[in-house]
């Protein structure tokens, strides 16, 4: 039986994997996959939490976070095709014509 | 329900008006005929006018019926009718002449330029001449009394292209306006006293002696006012003679037969009032009735101009009617019957000198003489109506004149006196007026010849009323008219035989003394040889020279200045004054609104501006600092969330 709050400092590590790909990468690619990360912490945080209540709802959750995780990286990779056919780069700094 | 006509009679008035709007807005479809419509409107109502008196013969008494039109508190202004005996006769003597007059005008104004215009205000005149006749309230006879001055003013000015016309037509309105401001306040004063403006009503009340003396004097003071402006009796006589500028058959219908009566009728119909007033309200009506008999009479001597020497005798004439008004009752009805007569013989006697006019193309009798085997018909009826003006008999004059005499031998030795003396100069002045017109060699140019039959027409009519209608008062022949118009109660009238002796005998010397004088013509004339009294006479008395430069000057040059420099100051000063508060005002307003109000509102729309303008520069399209910033503030809210 692993304990809890050695998953949890696990789960943190991964968040903040995450948050610093989300915020330092420059590919648009490996921004969504640090989002997957994001998300699959709070996954573990959820099935954790089940696990340490015995209760099923926690892990019911993570099956939503899952499925929605998997529709969410469908959109946005949908998303970056488009940008690199029209402007040949994936770069998200160069994509920044949403502003003032 | 009044007899028959009688209740009809305000149709009388009604009619000429009508044939006024006809011929005013159709009377030119017809080129030349816009007589038509006057005529027949103006018969008719002679014909009704007739209906009118002969109800009254029947033995019908004062009809009176009204609608009220206008009331403010217990004042009841009328529109209506009151037709008495008096009425009935004033009817018959408006439309018969009127209707004379009519006709003449077809002939004396044929080709005239405005004779279309001509019938239209004659008519209108007619209209108002008989709404005066036969209104029941006072304010419905001022109404008709200012339109008659209105239709003399267009009709003296009828050839205004001549500055003189003009200029006589503006006299003539202004000096009868003169008297016509008292006359408006005598009714003010009548109001107050009597509490109405009903003819009749007035006479009761001031009969029934509970209004005071002092106001029925004032009121009939000022009501004099009108008569004097309107008759023309001094000091207000000098529009009569220079309203002579107009067409002859004004003249004769306005200014000799209709009109100018009305002041004698206003007195006669508010006889009431008069009577009982103080008893030197009528020694005035008398002193200045006689002033301006004599007066008028002796002007008539000096005229070289025929239709001056008529106007001099119209304003005698109606003097003779003023003054007796001042003998009581009895002279009251004889000088409703003098103005009955003279109706006729007047406007037959202008009617034939605009006859005369019309055939030797001159008002001046210094260009006629020797007509009377020229123009025959004109030649005898004129004699007729000059001889009833001498008052020979056994002609309208002559009646007329002795029922005068007789009332005022009653005790008016002074009234008596004058009439007298004034009757031998009117005879006088009658005989050379006839004399040089008709007599002599002729002087003038060209071949003067009969007029056409629509104007020698009237006058034999004119003639033979002339000759008849003195019967209608005349004693021995029942007096028949002193049965129709009576003040209260019938008068009783007698032949008085010393009266009529003396009559006849001023009439004849009058006439034969100017048979002396002019049956031969002098040079110069008789009349204008008699040093200062010629030269006095000449100049009028030298009144309208008085009036000139004592009032017409001094009102236009010292007045009118100072009213137009108050005008232009003080009035304009306080209107651009406020005006120009207002727009310093405005300008204020104006300002406030553009600094502050705008300032406002530009002020919020500036500040977002300048604050957006800033805060854009965060929206940087960078998605990553996007989520550095959600990050961040996900950051502070745990930490706030958990220090709470």
């Amino acid at each position: 039986m692993i304990r809890l709050p050695l998953v949890l400092f696990f789960s943190a590590a991964l968040f903040s994997t995450g948050v610093y790909g989300v915020l330092a990468r420059r590919n648009a690619v490996l921004v969504l996959m640090s989002i997957e990360l994001m998300l699959n912490a709070v996954n573990v945080n959820l099935v954790a939490f089940s696990q340490f209540w015995q209760h099923v709802t926690g892990q019911v959750f993570a099956l939503f976070v899952i499925a929605v995780a998997a529709a969410e990286v469908g959109i946005g990779l949908a998303i970056v095709i488009l940008i690199y056919r029209n402007r040949e780069t994936i770069s998200v700094d160069e994509v920044n014509l949403l502003k003032w | 329900m009044g007899p028959g006509f009688t209740s009809y009679a305000w149709m009388v008035a009604l009619l000429p008006l009508l044939a006024a709007a006809v011929t005013l807005f159709v009377g030119k479809r017809w080129p030349g005929k816009s007589w038509i419509y006057g005529v027949a409107g103006v018969g008719t109502s002679f014909a009704l006018s007739l209906g009118v008196l002969w109800d009254f013969v029947q033995g019908g008494g004062a009809y009176e019926s009204s609608v009220t039109w206008f009331a403010v508190g217990p004042l009841h202004l009328e529109l209506g009718q009151y037709v008495d005996g008096l009425t009935a006769v004033m009817l018959i003597v408006v439309t018969a002449v009127s209707l004379a007059v009519h006709v003449y005008s077809i002939g004396y104004m044929s080709g005239d330029v405005r004779f279309t215009w001509f019938y239209v205000v004659l008519s209108l005149f007619t209209s108002a001449m008989l709404d005066v006749v036969i209104a029941n309230d006072l304010f419905q006879l001022l109404v008709g009394w200012e339109v008659m001055g209105l239709c003399s003013y267009l009709l003296i000015g009828h050839w205004w292209e001549e500055k003189i016309n003009s200029d006589a037509a503006v006299k003539a309105f202004i000096t009868t306006r003169i008297g016509d401001v008292p006359f408006l306040f005598g009714i003010f004063v009548l109001v107050v006293a009597t509490g109405t403006t009903n003819i009749p009503e007035i006479g009761e009340v001031v009969g029934g002696g509970d209004v005071s003396r002092g106001l029925i004097s004032a009121a009939a003071l000022l009501l004099f006012g009108g008569t004097i402006g309107k008759s023309a009796q001094f000091p207000l006589h000098v529009w009569l003679p220079d309203a002579m500028q107009g067409p002859t058959p004004v003249s004769a219908l306005i200014h000799a037969a209709t009109m100018v009566a009305a002041g004698v009728y206003l007195v006669g119909r508010m006889y009431s009032v008069f009577i009982h007033a103080d008893p030197w309200v009528l020694l005035v009506v008398g002193v200045i009735g006689g002033i301006t008999m004599f007066g008028a009479a002796l002007l008539g001597l000096v005229q070289d101009d025929i239709k001056r020497v008529l106007a001099y005798s119209t304003v005698s004439q109606l003097a003779y009617m003023v003054t007796i008004m001042s003998a009581g009752p009895a002279g009251r009805d004889a000088a409703f019957f003098h103005l009955f007569t003279h109706a006729f013989f007047k406007a037959l006697l202008f009617l034939g000198a605009g006859s005369v006019i019309h055939a030797v193309h001159s008002n001046d009798m210094s260009d006629m003489g020797g007509l009377w085997r020229r123009m025959p018909v004109t030649f005898w009826t004129f004699l007729i109506g000059s001889a009833a003006l001498a008052g020979l008999p056994p002609l309208a004059g002559f009646w007329s004149k002795d029922e005068m005499l007789v009332a005022a031998s009653h005790g008016h030795q002074v009234v008596f006196a004058v009439m007298l003396v004034t009757a031998v100069v009117t005879a006088f002045y009658t005989t050379r007026m006839v004399v040089q017109t008709f007599f002599g060699e002729y002087r003038g140019h060209g071949q003067p010849r009969e007029s056409p039959a629509v104007i020698t027409g009237p006058l034999v009519v004119l003639a033979a009323a002339t000759v008849t209608v003195g019967f209608l008062g005349a004693a021995p022949a029942g007096a028949v008219f002193f049965q129709w118009v009576f003040f209260e109660e019938v008068e009783t009238v007698t032949l008085v035989p010393w009266v009529a002796t003396v009559s006849i005998l001023a009439a004849g010397l009058g006439v034969l003394a100017g048979w002396r004088v002019y049956r031969e013509r002098r040079e110069p004339d008789p009349t204008l040889a008699l040093g200062t009294f010629s030269t006095v006479l000449a100049e009028k008395y030298y009144l309208d020279r008085v009036y000139l430069r004592g009032i017409v000057f001094p009102v236009r040059d010292r007045l009118s200045a100072a009213v137009s420099w108050l005008d232009r100051t003080v009035i304009d000063g306080m209107v651009n004054g406020v005006a120009r508060l207002t727009r310093g005002i405005s300008d204020g307003v104006d300002g406030f609104d553009l600094t502050v109000i705008d300032g406002a509102v530009n002020g919020i729309a500036q500040t977002a501006g300048f604050t957006g303008g800033i805060l854009r520069y965060i929206q940087s399209g960078n998605v990553q600092r996007y989520a550095a910033f959600l990050f961040a503030g996900v950051v502070v809210m745990a930490i706030v969330i958990t220090r709470i």
